[in-house]
């Protein structure tokens, strides 16, 4: 059983982590940077769910943060896609 | 092992923090997304191994390296192709950046094929 005052310190890191990554995506000049500012916020949530996996002892939260790493890729290149053929018309 | 797994913990978590300070105080777009996602993924590493040596268990650990593999081989992709969707639109770099081969090599093949290269 782990000590829960480890994971409640990692937990607070991560909020405050993914609280800068916001800022960036309310404040990105471009929209480039706003979608790699929304790729590590959901790195962010994929930790935070892993961490919350250790902290509530159930390795059930393992499987949606597996989930959101696909679709956090998949979020990226469409956007990207979308910026070039926003370019090219 | 509950010492390591603590020590797993805060160095993803550090990492990542990290990884969203450089976010928030690196000058451009293409330094923003190089420190992030590299330190992100490593973070992500740490986390996935302190989640399997918490649970110590078979399907626990297959899933983490799962995590682990399916980072390793997508974030690097998903970078590459996020900073080259930007250099094409023509997002700015710093103005201290020494040279840029990739406006140099799409300049010389947009001489040849002036309606651009592929999509």
């Amino acid at each position: 059983m782990m000590s829960s005052s480890a994971t409640t310190v990692v937990l607070t890191i991560m909020v405050l982590g993914a609280s800068l990554t916001v800022w960036r995506l309310v404040r990105g000049p471009t929209l480039s940077d706003r979608v790699v500012a929304l790729d590590v916020l959901a790195i962010f949530v994929v930790g935070a769910m892993m961490t919350s996996a250790i902290h509530f002892d159930s390795p059930v939260l393992l499987q949606p943060a597996l989930a959101l790493a696909l679709l956090a890729f998949l979020g990226t290149v469409a956007f990207a896609q979308y910026i070039l053929k926003r370019f090219y018309p | 092992m509950a010492y390591l797994t603590t020590l797993l913990l805060l160095a993803g978590s550090g990492l990542m923090l990290l990884a969203a300070v450089a976010l928030v105080r690196f000058p451009d777009l293409y330094a923003r997304m190089q420190a992030s996602t590299k330190a992100s993924t490593l973070g992500i590493v740490c986390l996935a191994l302190a989640a399997a040596l918490h649970f110590g268990n078979l399907a626990v650990s297959a899933r983490a390296a799962a995590i682990v593999i399916f980072v390793f081989l997508t974030a690097p992709v998903a970078a590459h192709v996020m900073a080259r969707a930007a250099h094409i639109v023509g997002v700015r770099a710093w103005e201290g950046t020494l040279f840029d081969d990739l406006r140099r090599d799409s300049l010389g093949a947009e001489t040849e094929n002036p309606t651009g290269e592929k999509r």
